[in-house]
Parts: structure tokens; sequence; C-alpha cells
């Protein structure tokens, strides 16, 4: 049995390759001012996807706490810009607090060998003492350097990246931005589980005890893959940070349990699927919102509906779904030619 | 500073009221073939899981190459050298057959000589023409050669296999004899088995285990000819 011809892998990169053809260079000439501030803040969020599709989908890492480093890396963003005043810097900066902030915890967490549960635990009261915390900060006295914290208002002024003469970017500016952050998001996550270092990461997802055995260190690979979404995480952050500005919503429940509604959605062990998922998912929300049905849609509720719809009717999510699709069309297409063989779509494909 | 490759001093392993292991000592030369018998739950299982770092001995020590392991993390001895075959085939079922020995060989080999080193030991073991295929789709005794590809490619000082032959056919079982024969001219090899047969064509020196503890440890036929390994095998022993 030979590798399928279609694969989660290659369907993806096509799918992505498409899409950001259509968002780079149809999208800004038609200059529809909401498609293209929706469509930065989508950008921001399919990274956010892609950082948990990553540690989850390929490490075997549930984290509920992609959200805790998401707002980290936009606080961070917003707090140094206004106190060092050079946004490029701050942003840079701030990936790295994301990244340096989970490999904090991904150190306690993976050198005291703790189980898949108190994992999820851990990184859910993260982000909930973050939202609590933040959510606080309203007084005058919260302040870093020249930054207010501004409690559950956030901090509207925060600073939006410069372009080399120093003047703020134009929302079409930050939109191809987020577009082009995207798609390097994406084919940085598709390089890292190409070399070895993603190799070893899969095969402890796969059997931890027997990359033990081989004499992996797993918890450094953990380590590793864990700040690398993390510093994602961070730059969704930032990059929501100038689509929007920094909120204490950005830590909270809603955002994490939409977050993991994508990955499952989109299909777990694939990355471009939690990305389709998220932008089909973020559209859907919208549109439900300007029906005005009042409570009986309410989005939530929607979310919950969908989760189960998959959970239940597609396990395995858009992606995969996808993908069985075009194998069919395929094997329909080449007949009488030697149909693929029946089976083989099944048996545990190292989909991406 | 002793001459053996591996010393297990006085193991113990607990488990709340069970004693598992109990007092075994067992020391093994460099190059040395050596196969550990014994009936179900005699203990050989948790005594190569306490070899190897799965589990820390309630008491003992255990030395590799002179230098005492206990409490060391799996992957750090098996970075010293050691490799083990688990009882249940341990293997990445997502991935190939190449994929499994290639991270097996690039985790103590640069990547030019890992690859060479991964098809070399897949032509020997047979499995090369199995290469691409996945391994979770492939029959047990596959499995159980996969796996003991992915233990041999470091080059390791020291095998551990836990019932390598089960599950595999007999001409399989074979190979299986001829390879371990080999191998033990550049490493030392304990082999766990049940197969008799198989342990008589390919032991030396034999250890048996009993309800944890040593029965008998000698020379191949001495042991085997024992009473008191009969007794312990009676209903096993067909042949
Ligand atoms: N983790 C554990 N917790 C409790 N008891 C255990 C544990 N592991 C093993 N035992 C017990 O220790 C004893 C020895 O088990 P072990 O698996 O080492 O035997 P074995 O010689 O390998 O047997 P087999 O030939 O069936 O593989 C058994 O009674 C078993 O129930
Ligand atoms: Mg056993």
């Amino acid at each position: 049995m030979k590798t399928p011809l279609v694969t989660s892998g290659r369907l993806g990169a096509v799918a992505m390759i498409l899409a950001a053809a259509w968002a780079l260079f149809i999208v800004p000439s038609g200059g529809d001012m909401t498609l293209i501030l929706s469509g930065s803040i989508y950008c921001a969020f399919g990274i956010l996807a892609l950082s948990l599709a990553l540690i989850w989908g390929f490490g075997g890492i549930l984290s509920f706490g992609q959200t805790a480093f998401f707002g980290i890396g936009g606080y961070a963003y917003a707090v140094l810009a206004l106190n060092i005043g050079n946004t490029t810097t701050a942003a840079l900066l701030a990936i790295l607090v994301a990244a340096a902030m989970a490999a904090a915890i991904g150190y306690f967490m993976f050198w005291g060998r703790l189980g898949d549960v108190y994992l999820g635990v851990i990184t859910l009261v993260l982000s909930l003492i973050l939202y609590r915390f933040i959510n606080q900060t309203s007084g005058s006295e919260w302040k870093i350097g020249k930054a207010p914290l501004g409690g559950f208002n956030g901090i509207p002024s925060t600073p939006i990246l410069n372009d080399l003469d120093g003047n703020p970017l134009w929302p079409e500016d930050i939109y191809v931005l987020c577009v082009v952050a995207l798609i390097l998001s994406y084919i940085l996550c598709r390089l890292l589980l190409a070399t070895y270092f993603g190799r070893v990461v899969v095969a402890l997802r796969e059997n931890e005890l027997r990359a033990e055995l081989l004499g992996y260190d797993t918890r450094l690979y953990k380590l590793g893959v864990f700040s690398i979404a993390g510093g994602l995480a961070g730059l969704a952050g930032v990059l929501f940070a100038n689509c929007v500005f920094v909120s204490p919503n950005m830590f909270s429940l809603t955002t994490s349990s939409q977050l993991l509604v994508w990955v499952i959605v989109g299909g777990l062990g694939t990355l471009a699927g939690p990305v389709m998922a998220c932008f089909l998912l973020l559209a859907f929300s919208a549109w439900l919102g300007t029906l005005n049905a009042g409570v009986w849609l309410d989005p939530n509720l929607v979310m919950g509906l969908v989760l189960t719809l998959f959970v239940l009717v597609l396990p395995k999510g858009i992606l995969p779904l996808m993908r069985s699709g075009c194998d069919r069309a395929l094997a329909a297409f080449r007949r009488p030619a030697p149909a693929a063989e029946p089976g083989e779509a099944m048996i545990g494909e190292e989909a991406r | 500073m002793t001459d053996y490759l591996l010393e297990a001093r006085n193991l113990t392993m607990r488990f709340g009221g069970v004693v598992a292991v109990r007092d075994v000592s067992l020391s093994l030369r460099e190059g040395e073939l050596h196969c550990l018998i014994g009936p179900n739950g005699a203990g050989k299982s948790t005594f190569f899981r306490m070899l190897s770092g799965q589990y820390r001995p309630t008491s003992g020590e255990v030395l590799f190459r002179g230098q005492s392991i206990n409490g060391q993390s799996s992957a750090k001895i098996a970075r010293a050298g050691m490799g083990i075959k688990t009882q249940v085939p341990s293997v990445f079922n997502a991935m190939t057959v190449r994929e499994n020995v290639m991270l097996a060989a690039v985790r103590a080999l640069p990547p030019n000589l890992a690859r060479r080193r991964c098809d070399e030991v897949m032509k020997r073991i047979g499995i090369s023409h199995l290469a691409a295929e996945k391994v979770g789709i492939l029959a047990h005794g596959q499995r159980q050669l996969v796996e003991l590809a992915t233990v041999i490619a470091p080059r390791p000082a020291l095998i551990l296999l836990d019932e390598p032959a089960a599950g595999m056919t007999g001409e399989e079982v074979e190979g299986l004899g001829d390879l371990l024969v080999e191998l033990a001219r550049s490493c030392s090899v304990i082999v766990v088995e049940h197969d008799m047969s198989f342990i008589r064509r390919i032991a030396r020196s034999i250890t048996v285990f009993n309800q944890g503890s040593v029965l008998v440890e000698g020379p191949a036929d001495q042991v085997l000819s024992d009473q008191r390994v009969r007794d312990v095998y009676l209903g096993r022993e067909v042949a």
C-alpha cells in the first residue's frame, strides 16, 4: 500500500494556497472594509487554532491554556508598546513572552510528569486566573509603567504596529500582515512536523513509552512543542491586539471552548482543518448574529450543537471528510483502472 | 569496578502486598546470551522493567557498565546503551516501518549514517519489503520484528527481549534464533521466552524464575534437565 494520492496534508496545503491567493489578491481589490476587518480577526484566530492543532493533534497535549498565551501575547504587546514606543520590538518581545510563559508552565507540567487530565485542569485554571485577575485591574493603581491595565475595559489605547516611517499601519496593511502571518505560521508548523523533532513529537503522541525506551527524553520534546505553540498563540494575540484592542475576553472560557470546537470540527491531527473550521464557524456565528433571533439562536448554544453533531456524526472532522470525498471522486474518475484499495483511507493515515 | 556489563544486586519489587520480584541477583558479561524462563507471573517482565528504568526497585541496585542506574529515567538508560523489547509490542502504529526504525537509529547516529543503518537493520531482520507499510496494519509477529529492529538499530550494548518469538511463524522463529546468536557476537542479550524448543536452540546459560525468586541458574543443559524446573514447567514442557 503506497501513500494515497490525496492526503489530508496535501489537500490542506492546496486549500490553504487557494484561500491565501483569494485573501491576498481578490479581497483587497474589492475594498470591502467589513471583510478586511473581520478577515484580519479571523486570521488571528486562525493562528490560535493552529497553535492548539499543533500541540493537541500532533503532540497529544490537550491544553485549555492556549487562550492564556493568546491573552498574554496581546497584553504583553500592548504594555510593551505603550512603554517603549517601538511597536515592532514590542510585538517580537510579546511573542517571546508568551513562549517563555508556555515554557515555564510546561516545565512544571512535564517535569512533574502530570497526567493528561491534570494538564488540562492546570492550563484551564491558568486561563481562568488570568481572566479574573485582568478583570479586576480597572483601578488606576493597576499600571505597568505607562500602561493602565484597564480591567474589564481592556486597553483601548493599544498602539497599532508602525510602518518603516513610524506611521501606524492602515487596516488594509494589518489585514495583509495577518494573512501572511497565518500562512507563515502554517508553513512553520508543516516544516516543524517534517523535521526529526516533529517526528519525535508525533511519535511520543503515538507511544510515549516506546519513545522513552528508544532514548528520547519526551519531556524535552513536549516542552519544545508546547513553547512553540505558546509563541504562536502569542503571535495571534499580538495580531488580535492590532485588529481590535486587548481585553480580558481574550482569556475567557468562551474563547478557549471555541478553540476546542474549531480543532475538533476541523479534524484533530490536521493543521489546515482547524483553520478552516475557525473561519467557517466564526462566519457562521457572525451570520447568526445578524439574524436577531434572540435567545433561540444563542451563538454559544449553536456552537454546542455543532460540536455535538460533529462528535457524533463526523468525529474525524471536516478536512479528513473532504479528503475521503476527493479520494472517492478520483477513484470514480479513474475507473476502470484499478480502484484504490478499499480500507486504505481508514488506516491510521498520518494526516497533516 | 567489575568486569560485568550488567549486575543486578538483590532486586526486590513490591506492589502493595504483592512481592513480584524477591531478592534477585544476576550478572551478565559482555557478549553473553542469557535466557530467563519461568511460569506466568514469575516476575520476569517486572525484572526487565526494573533493569530498564520503568520501575524503580523497592530495594536493591542495578549496575550497568559499572555505574549504578537506580532511579535513572528509561530514556537515560537507553542512551547509555540498553535496548528493550517489551512483552506487548510497543511500536508507533500510525507510522511506517521505516519511520519506526529511523526514529530509533537517528537518536544514536547522525542522519546519513542512521539512514544506512536503518536499511541495513530492516534488511537483516527481513522487513525491508514492509518499509512503507503502517505498522498498525501488520500481523503480531511482524510487529515484533519491527520492534526488534527499533531495539537493535541504535547498536545497544545490552538487549532485553521479552517474549520476542510470540506470535511468530515457525520460519520467523527460526530466523529470530539465528539473529540472536549473531547479535550475541557484538552485544549482550537477555531473552525471556516460553517456547522451550527455541530456548533449547539458542541458550547457553539460563536463569529460572519462580514466584519472584531465582529457582535455578546455570548452563542450559544442566538447568533444563533439573527436576525442579521440570516440576515448575509441568504441563508446559511438551518436548
Ligand atoms: N504494576 C503492577 N502492579 C501490581 N502487580 C503487578 C504489577 N506488575 C506485575 N504485577 C504482578 O507481579 C507478578 C509478576 O508479574 P510479571 O508480569 O513480571 O510476570 P511474568 O513472569 O512476566 O509473567 P508472564 O510470563 O505471564 O509474562 C504477577 O503476579 C503480577 O500480577
Ligand atoms: Mg511477562
